[in-house]
């Protein structure tokens, strides 16, 4: 044994499980320990970003002579035995040892964005050379015009991984043909970082563990459509990403790959960081272009086009983070191995955040054009205690349903806009048979609701007025036309929005009726089927079960539950305020819930 | 203005100088921002920072009283970098020689000694004006309050003739008139030496052509100036006043030196539509009709004549001016008859060809800007279009003169006054709206940070203001808009007029006007 | 130059013209709120909206530049539905006052509610409650009664270059207002008031002195600095009770404070109402007769025993022009002096 490497897992998932210790703890650990000199100088320890299946952190590799053991839930007190044991003793300590849904996890993906996220140091621009880093950016410099990329991105079929989908060689090729004149000389390429969807967690992961490869992603663009200056408009709520961003810029611009006269071809590019507020509007490009600028995050009207007119008014490039760490890939392995992955129309691969009632919830990157079937069985490992699969919700706030009974739909942009919902930026919530679909679009809603900007009425009051209309459906107190009035207003509310936000914020609630439409009218008759909507259940005590035992009692907040021990108890609706408490603790089944 | 208000919009640079445009001009202020938008470069010269400074390309901070070294400065910068246009001054200037030589030592750096403004601000501030063919200046008060105005007012002039940036649409010098029909009362001949339309009174023909028109013979002897009224008051040789629509108790310097000639005259009559603090010292006063209450025009400082209709009656027995000086002149012996306003127009633009072409009816939407001599002329929008009226126009050399007051260890600030945003002149009208006077009711003297430090007066205390003329107690405001060592009051204040503290005895040599914009005073806690 | 074919009818329009300056060209009437004419297009009101040929979803035609040979429809019962749904969702969160409203009989919201007949409110629902007033002295800021149409934000930082309010806040809860919501300290141009659609910006003078069907308007000038801006007073019952500018006139419509609120002089207590005469120091009430006699009496004596250059006369820029020349006339004619100047260099 003469290479000893360790690898811990060190995305936001990783340090909030406590990755920041476990590292510390290996180090202490190989330090008292006495390891083979040989050993000692091989052995290094890195953080590494997040590989996926968060809900399995601390994730730790160990590494010897490049012989790879996975560990999973690590904390920093197991260290002292994978050392003694493993590192020291030779034997890996195998019921810490990652289990076979880790590697079906795995199996099904394919990673080309990811690929090297979980496997390099995010904070060591040598950790990214070492495995290919700035050969893209080395190679475009050295051997392509900006007419070359933009062919090689159109070829590749690269598609906007931001929702809309649109291409982004075409989008490149705008950018570049809008004639500089004296009053526009200036460009911009801005990549797009501020990820706000609800449970969307692709782009933070990419910057966390890849950072440079966004970057190199955005020196091939401002190469690509002549632009100067670049920005990265991330929110304020990715710290551990902005700190990556920023040692990754500055480590580039040290290395000269970005700044004055880059790897001397006397192309000047410089890239800054602008931090969002947390305003979900300012993914939305306009909105961010107002919100760069120094003004109020609000959406204008298109056209004119960012490319033809952006920020500024100068013509500008906004790309999404996943699609800009496209790019290096794509350049250096070629359009046809990209284009190799995914459907006739949807090339290359996606990454989504895996999540709700599934057993592996996480970070995936699959090939455009996989089964949703193959997501949440093979890769997700199905649902969770085996209950049954209700809908899959794609596309975050502005996306929509997919039923069971569309599972062997395959995941791209043409087949998913068929069903009625998108691939969005990458959000998949699975939901099952205790999920209230008329709950869920409540909730989407509530949350586009509060994030709208407030510039356009129907967005602004529109959405008011559905969120009005579901929360009186979900307390029983909706009124017959409801569901037509909810069709009726969400339809206009999509026709008449200016911005993406409003156009596609009625989608949930326009898709759960389409699919769900008897649980709408379920709750217009006071009952909610999965037993979610708080005001439409009722409690009581069944007899024959109840023991007396007064744990209901005991649990019970509002004192609604009276009784003496072993004698059946019982509930006061008028006090109840349906808390669930008292179902949750009994161990008898006794508390009914209807 | 030789240009039109609405041209500002199209300047590529604008270059305002003593006038705090956005205060005391708020609607041409528009206009240069609507420019400011579009693109254009904006040069404030100010003594203090002005609001119009926020979109200002440079801001030269010059001491009071030092427009000349800078304009000079700028003139000599464009000649030495010969920005200048060669083909205008030879076609259209004379005197160029002669006055080239006059800028001569206005280097920079002379000019960074006199003003306080850095040579490289004042190169930039050349090289902006000078290179732009659509180059406008404004300017106000700030100019002509000196003893030295009429050389500012050259000063002025010879950049744009140097440039050529005049004559054509969007450049030219622009003089912003500070109150409503400041224009039209010079046109209509209230000035001593001219009959209405600036036709001297002391040249024959022009007196027999008014004479024959109204009937009577008349003096050809130039009378006083309102600045030469009060003295000759208080020395007896003025006996009567007819003050009408005028408040000079508050609105000339010295105001104790004032009220002493006012009460001095065997006979004061006051015309007004308040009882103002001139009215106070009148033998008579007449209740006159306000700008609601009364028809007629107004021409503004675009030379634009626009109409003014009667929109409700006069309160009491209050009557417009017409009706009584029409009173007045038949009780003198001396019967004027007119049916209407409109008459007498019409006898004003036969007397002036340059309103010839005006009349009520073609105002009626859109007024029109004189020179207008004929019905289907539609007025001048900017003037020199076809040359100058005398042929060449002249350079005048003009040197820098420091002001008359300069500071010494006794009176070691300098102050200047003029208008905030929210009152107007003397205050009769806007202190009489309340919400006006709630919002912006109390004088203040503004006061510089590092002054007041030294000084250790805080914001909101009351201070002493003293000059050799008078004392008055004011509140202090601190701000960075003056710079130090310069304090400014309001003028609108008659509980703290500031003209208590301006001085009298410094006019300008030509045209007698009083020097506000700089006078010395101590300030004391 | 742009081919546009708008409902049927075809104009060349220069490249930048919107579809709605060319609807208008074309005398087209499209409804809109947000929109004015002297200020960036802003988009939010959605009533603008139609449909243009090759465009999937209806667009504003206030922020789309014409492009050549496009085919716009203004009116489809699609549009009229969208446009009447938008009206009652602004309506569901407006008072609906109007009965005591300033802005009755001049407010847009009003007149397209009346044009669209909307009377019950689908969507009738919570409606925004502030209890805050602002206490400057001049706005009344109804934030009730804002539809959040943005004029008064874009007039007053590209107008006025001011930029003392700004969107705050989001959602529904959204709101105009000056930072931190303290009271308004501005420059109080009541731009923003001139270019309110509905009544949430008002004069706070003009509280309860007429409305719009009492009101004679009389175009006139601003008494005040020398730029002479067109006005309009509006006159109720002898008193001018508020002042406005036209959009037409070549000030555009703009004023500043004291143009705009500062005309209560007019009908100030303090105006003189009688001549009057000094008479052992104390000044008595005249009739005009007594007064005139008597000037002309003093007038006539002085010139008799001083000559006519001992009589000096200051006319005023606050008088027109026919004025001025009278009194010059007066004193140079009637009088026989040159003693005549005004306050031009004051």
């Amino acid at each position: 044994m003469n290479n000893l490497e360790i690898k811990v897992c060190m995305g936001t998932g990783g340090i909030a499980a406590g990755g920041t210790d476990v590292l510390s703890a290996f180090d202490s650990a190989l330090k008292e320990r006495s390891i083979p000199a040989e050993l000692q100088m091989g052995c290094s320890m890195h953080k590494v970003g997040c590989r996926g299946l968060c809900a399995k952190d601390v994730l730790v590799d160990v590494l010897i002579d490049d012989s790879r053991t996975t560990y999973q839930y690590i904390k920093p007190e197991m260290v002292q035995r994978i050392v003694d044991e493993h590192i020291v003793g030779g034997n890996p300590v195998s019921e810490w040892l990652v289990k076979e849904d880790y590697h079906n996890f795995h199996e099904k993906q394919i990673k080309v964005v990811l690929s090297d996220c979980g496997n390099i140091d995010p904070e060591d621009i040598n950790s990214y050379i070492s495995v290919g880093g700035y050969k893209a950016t080395e190679k475009v410099f050295a051997t392509m015009k900006p007419e070359d990329v933009i062919a090689e991105i159109k070829k590749s079929g690269l598609r906007g991984r931001g929702g809309a989908g649109f291409p982004t060689g075409v989008k490149w090729e705008a950018c570049r043909g809008v004639q500089p004149n004296l009053q526009m000389g200036q460009k911009y390429i801005i990549c797009n970082a501020d990820e706000g969807d609800p449970g969307a967690f692709m782009d933070r992961a990419v910057i966390e563990g890849n950072p440079h490869a966004v970057i190199e992603g955005m020196v091939i663009g401002a190469y690509a459509i002549g632009a100067s200056k670049g920005y990265v408009y991330i929110r304020a709520e990715y710290p551990l990403a902005v700190e990556r961003l920023k040692l990754a810029i500055a480590a580039a611009r040290e290395r000269r790959f970005i700044g004055k006269n880059i790897l001397d071809s006397g192309f000047d590019f410089d890239i800054k960081i602008k931090l969002g507020a947390g305003a979900f509007v300012c993914g939305e490009e306009t909105a961010l272009i107002a919100s760069i600028e120094g003004q109020r995050g609000m959406p204008r009207a298109k056209p004119p086009f960012p490319v033809y007119q952006g920020l500024w008014g100068k013509p500008t490039v906004i790309n999404n983070v996943e699609t800009l760490a496209n790019i290096p890939y794509i350049i250096v392995k070629g359009a046809d191995w990209f284009s190799s992955y995914g459907t006739e129309k949807s090339k290359g691969t996606k990454v989504f955040a895996l999540t709700g009632k599934v057993k592996n919830t996480g970070l995936i990157e699959v090939p455009m054009g996989i089964t949703l079937k193959e997501i949440i069985y093979d890769i997700g490992g199905g649902i969770e205690n085996d209950k049954k699969l209700k809908a899959v919700q794609t596309g975050g706030p502005s996306g929509g349903c997919i039923t069971p009974d569309m599972l062997d739909i395959n995941v791209d942009y043409e087949s998913l806009a068929k069903v009625g919902s998108i691939v969005g930026s990458g959000g998949m919530i699975v939901l099952d048979e205790d999920d209230c679909m008329v709950n869920v679009a409540k909730y989407f809603l509530s949350f586009t609701q509060a994030e709208s900007c407030g510039k356009c009425v129907p967005c602004r009051i529109g959405t008011k007025r559905l969120l009005e209309i579901l929360n009186r459906i979900t307390k029983g107190k909706g009124k017959e036309d409801d569901i037509e009035l909810l069709l009726k207003l969400g339809s206009d509310v999509k026709s008449a929005s200016l911005c993406g936000l409003g156009q596609t914020a009625p989608n949930p609630v326009l898709s759960t009726i389409k699919y769900f439409r008897e649980e709408y009218e379920a709750h217009l008759q006071g009952k909610c089927p999965a037993k979610v909507c708080r005001d439409l259940l009722t409690y009581s005590i069944i007899e024959e079960f109840c023991k007396g035992c007064g744990a209901c009692l005991r649990a019970c907040p509002a004192g609604a539950i009276t009784g003496e021990k072993k004698q059946p108890h019982k509930i006061a609706p008028e006090i109840c305020v349906k808390c669930g408490a008292c179902f949750d603790v009994c161990k008898f089944k006794a508390v009914g819930r209807e | 203005m030789t240009n039109s208000i609405k041209e500002i919009e199209g300047m590529e640079v604008i270059f305002i100088i003593g006038s705090n445009t956005k205060e005391t001009h708020p609607v041409i202020a528009n206009r240069m921002i609507k420019a400011y938008r579009k693109g254009a470069k904006i040069i404030v010269v100010d003594p203090r920072k002005v609001p119009m400074t926020r979109f200002a390309e440079l801001f030269l901070n010059l001491q009071p009283g030092t427009d000349v070294a800078l304009l000079n400065g700028i003139a000599h910068v464009i000649l030495k970098e010969k920005l200048y246009d060669k083909q205008f001054i030879d076609e259209k200037t004379e005197g160029f020689g002669e006055w080239e030589k006059s800028v001569e030592d206005f280097t920079p750096e002379y000019v960074e000694k006199i003003t306080g403004v850095s040579k490289e601000n004042l190169i930039k501030a050349a090289r902006l004006y000078g290179n732009s063919r659509k180059a406008g200046i404004l300017y106000t008060m700030g100019i002509t309050q000196h003893t030295c105005g009429t050389d500012n007012v050259n000063a002025v002039a010879n950049l744009a003739l140097l440039t050529g940036n005049i004559g054509r649409e969007s450049t030219g010098i622009n003089s912003l008139r500070g109150q409503n029909n400041v224009q039209g009362a010079s046109d209509a001949g209230c000035l001593p030496n001219v009959y209405p339309g600036y036709q001297r009174v002391d040249i024959p023909e022009i007196k027999e052509r008014f004479e024959k028109e109204w009937g009577v013979s008349l003096s050809e002897k130039a009378g006083l100036k309102s600045t030469e009224m009060i003295p000759a008051a208080l020395k007896g040789n003025l006996k009567a006043l007819y003050i009408m629509g005028e408040n000079p108790v508050i609105t000339d310097p010295n105001m104790h030196h004032t009220i002493k000639a006012l009460k001095s005259l065997d006979f004061l009559i006051v015309q007004d539509i308040f009882m103002t603090e001139t009215a106070e010292l009148a033998n008579v006063v007449l209740p006159a009709a306000c700008f609601a209450e009364k028809d007629g025009t107004f021409s503004n400082t675009e030379r634009k004549v626009q109409r003014v209709r009667k929109a409700v009656n006069p309160p009491g027995e209050a009557r417009d001016d017409l009706f009584i000086i029409t009173g007045l002149s038949k009780r003198l012996g001396y019967p004027m008859n007119y049916n209407s306003p409109e008459d007498v127009l019409e006898e004003f633009g036969k007397m002036w060809p340059a309103l010839g072409g005006i009349t009520y009816s073609r105002i009626e939407r859109n007024g029109i800007q004189w020179p207008c001599p004929t019905k289907d002329h539609p007025g001048t929008e900017f003037l020199y279009k076809g040359g100058f009226p005398r042929g060449k126009v002249h350079f005048t050399p003009t040197q820098y003169m420091p002001p008359a007051e300069i500071t010494d260890s006794e009176y070691p600030f300098i102050l200047t006054t003029g208008r905030n945003l929210f009152q107007y002149h003397a205050g009769s009208m806007t202190r009489r709206v309340k919400p006006i006077e709630t919002h912006a009711g109390e004088p203040y003297v503004e006061i510089s940070p590092a002054d007041s430090e030294r000084l250790n007066i805080k914001d909101g205390d009351m201070v002493k203001v003293m000059s050799r003329r008078g004392k008055i107690e004011i509140k202090a405001k601190i701000t960075p808009r003056v710079s130090k060592g310069v304090a400014f009051i309001p003028m609108h204040y008659r509980e703290a007029a500031a003209n208590v503290l301006t001085n009298d005895a410094a006019l300008d040599r030509h045209v007698k006007t009083p020097e506000y914009k700089v006078c010395s005073i101590r300030i004391e806690k | 130059m742009l081919k546009v074919t708008i409902d049927g009818k075809t104009i060349e329009v220069p490249a930048g013209t919107t579809v709605l300056d060319a609807a208008k060209m074309l005398d087209i009437p499209i409804p809109t709120l947000c929109h004015h004419p002297k200020l960036t297009p802003f988009g939010g009101c959605r009533l603008c909206i139609v449909e243009i040929k090759g465009i999937p979803r209806p667009v504003t035609s206030c922020t789309t530049p014409v492009s050549d040979n496009m085919e716009v429809t203004t009116s489809t019962p699609q549009i009229e539905d969208l446009r009447k749904t938008v009206l009652e969702l602004i309506l569901s969160d407006h008072p609906n006052d109007c009965m005591v409203c300033e802005k009755a009989g001049d407010c847009t919201l009003q007149e397209l509610a009346y044009f669209y007949g909307i009377r019950e409110n689908r969507f009738a629902g919570e409606r925004r409650i502030y209890t805050k007033k602002d206490g400057n002295p001049f706005l009344e800021r109804d934030m009730e009664k804002c539809i959040l149409c943005g004029r008064c934000v874009k007039v007053c930082d590209e107008v006025q270059g001011v930029g003392a309010i700004d969107f705050t806040y989001r959602g529904f809860k959204s709101k105009i207002c000056p930072p931190y919501e303290k009271d308004l300290d501005c420059e109080f141009c009541g731009q923003c008031v001139a270019v309110c659609p509905t009544g949430a910006l008002t004069g706070k003078q003009w509280a309860h002195k007429g409305r719009q069907k009492d009101i004679k308007e009389i175009d006139t000038i601003c008494p005040y600095c020398g730029t002479g801006c067109n006005i309009t007073l509006h006159v109720s019952r002898n008193e001018v009770i508020r002042v406005t500018s036209k959009e037409d006139t070549w000030n555009e419509g703009w004023l500043c404070v004291k143009g705009r609120f500062g005309y209560k002089f007019i009908n100030s207590p303090d105006r003189l109402k009688k001549p009057l005469i000094k008479k052992n120091g104390k000044f008595e009430e005249a009739s005009w007769d007594e007064a005139l006699d008597y000037i002309a009496t003093r007038l006539n004596e002085i010139k008799a025993k001083h000559g006519a250059d001992a009589i000096g006369g200051l006319s005023s820029a606050r008088c027109t022009n026919e004025e001025n020349y009278l009194f010059q006339k007066l004193i140079r004619a009637a009088i026989g002096t040159n003693n005549i100047d005004h306050c031009a260099r004051l």
